[in-house]
């Protein structure tokens, strides 16, 4: 230990602000950092989430159809189309 | 090789690989990086001159040191992407610049707070820091490029475009100690030479410098694969993992 | 690789290269006005202008800084082993201010060939060490000094 006691050690022979202060950025920014790459994540997932049942609903099960709006509808179309253009 | 090149450059193939190297990434860069900075705030001895303050570089020169490997990266990405036209390089680009923003903005910030008390002052336009902060603009330029442009074809070349003429910054911030008359010291860790520190301050230093990289590996997979569920989600298996994959698939990628 | 590509490649690594020269020419250009400070050697050889605001840096020569007891003024020479600068300067140095070690201060250059400073900055070198490794320096070189040995540096 290069400190006698925990008070030495957040005062650090009055340096401690200084280093504390960078200590406490780079955790807190990094923090944020992996924060909101998780957030993203989410968001996109559920994105990704809310289209899917719609398109369960088009192969048979129609007790979704009066859920899905029209706008809803036409982009299941376009998102078809596309995979299939694609394979 | 080149199979092996062709493969990566399929999101779905990349996807499932970086889901197995992640919660290895994660574990041993947390272990790396903590166990580091803690040995060099508690147990690392004084420095003669700075006292205490310079516990500030076991953060300082990592974060520095990734600032500027990262935009390396991005510029290799950036050739790879004009080139091959690969897909998964532009996503590296694109998801890795937020972090190298954030690094640089570190870099910069920790090494203000430890000039006040060294130097005497929290900046100072010399070379060293100007071309640092020259790279965050880079970051930054990267970042707005990309959104500026709705096709995302044009907008992967430009980004390219603009990552591979910004890496000659990354020279300049390197060798500014030593071309310039600087107020920033030259560097500690040098390839040819030992380390200018004894082994208990640079033995952590090195395992911040390492968990670090290990870190951002993580944090770069794992921003990534996002970055590939967003693009690609109108293809079947990204349609297929959310619906079969459940939470936890989807949450660390994990296989 | 295809030869459209191996064009590509070619034509970015040209344009890279091209653009290294250029930054490369640019700064050599402004190599003087990139340089934070002037060294005791151009100031001494005249390079440095007059009544203009600059930065002089290098080492505080050892047994040359003078307080004066009743203020904050104190006068230093600063030297880079070739040439030295006498700087005068009022108010509070940095905890790093020390003989032997290196300083950067901005202020001006009076007729007199006298800097005075307006701030001082420390600047030290990249070398870390404890306390007791440095004390245990210091010791060995007054020994090896009273024996007329030359100890290297560390």
């Amino acid at each position: 230990m290069a400190f006698e006691s925990f008070s030495a050690l957040v005062y650090m022979e009055g340096h401690g602000p200084y280093v504390w202060t960078c200590y406490g950025a780079f955790f807190l920014l990094l923090g944020l950092l992996a924060w909101y790459s998780v957030f993203e994540r989410r968001q996109v997932v559920r994105a990704q989430r809310d289209q899917q049942p719609l398109q369960t609903s088009r192969q048979g099960d129609s007790s979704d159809w009066g859920r899905s709006g029209e706008a809803s509808f036409q982009r299941i179309q376009s998102s078809h189309s596309e995979t299939a253009s694609k394979s | 090789m080149w199979q092996f090149f062709h493969k990566l450059g399929s999101p779905k193939w990349f996807y499932g690989i970086a889901g197995r190297f992640m919660p290895w990434l994660l574990g041993a860069g947390l272990l790396l990086s903590l166990c580091g900075i803690v040995w060099g705030l508690l147990f690392a001895p004084q420095d003669y001159l700075q006292g205490n303050s310079y516990r500030i570089i076991f953060i300082h020169v990592p974060t520095a040191f990734l600032a500027q490997s990262v935009y390396m990266m991005i510029a290799v990405a950036g050739v790879i992407t004009l080139v091959w036209k690969m897909k998964v390089a532009d996503v590296f680009v694109r998801s890795v610049a937020p972090v190298g923003v954030v690094l640089t903005l570190l870099a910069l910030f920790t090494g203000a707070v430890w000039g006040k008390p060294t130097w005497g002052a929290y900046w100072v336009w010399d070379a060293r820091l100007t071309s640092m902060l020259i790279l965050l603009f880079l970051y930054l330029g990267i970042i707005g490029l990309g959104y500026a442009y709705s096709d995302e074809k044009t907008a992967a070349r430009s980004v390219a475009v603009l990552a591979i003429v910004g890496v000659v910054n990354i020279p300049i911030i390197k060798y500014s100690v030593d071309w310039w008359n600087t107020l920033h010291q030259p560097a500690t860790f040098r390839i040819t030479e030992k380390p200018t520190m004894p082994a208990e301050m640079w033995v952590p230093l090195l395992l911040v410098v390492l968990g670090t990289y290990l870190l951002f590996g993580w944090i770069a997979f794992y921003r990534m694969q996002t970055e590939i569920l967003r693009r690609e989600r109108r293809t079947r298996w990204v349609r297929e993992l959310v619906q079969t994959g459940g939470q936890s698939q989807l949450k660390t990628g994990g296989a | 690789m295809n030869p459209a590509r191996k064009r590509k490649l070619t034509i970015i690594l040209f344009l890279l290269a091209g653009l290294a020269v250029a930054v490369g020419l640019t700064t050599y250009a402004f190599r003087q006005n990139i340089n934070l400070f002037y060294d005791p050697t151009q100031i001494a050889e005249g390079e440095a202008p007059v009544d203009v605001r600059i930065r002089a840096g290098g080492m505080v020569e050892d047994g040359s800084v003078v307080r004066d007891p009743d203020s904050l003024k104190v006068e230093f020479r600063v030297t880079d082993f070739t040439s030295a600068v006498t700087v005068r300067y009022e108010g509070i140095l940095p905890d790093l201010f020390a003989e032997g070690q290196g300083v950067v201060t901005t202020g001006q250059l009076n007729s007199d060939r006298v800097f005075v400073a307006e701030q001082v900055l420390a600047k030290h070198d990249e070398k870390y060490m404890p306390p007791e490794v440095s004390d245990a320096l210091e010791k060995s070189k007054a020994r090896a000094a009273e024996e007329g040995r030359e100890m290297p540096e560390y």
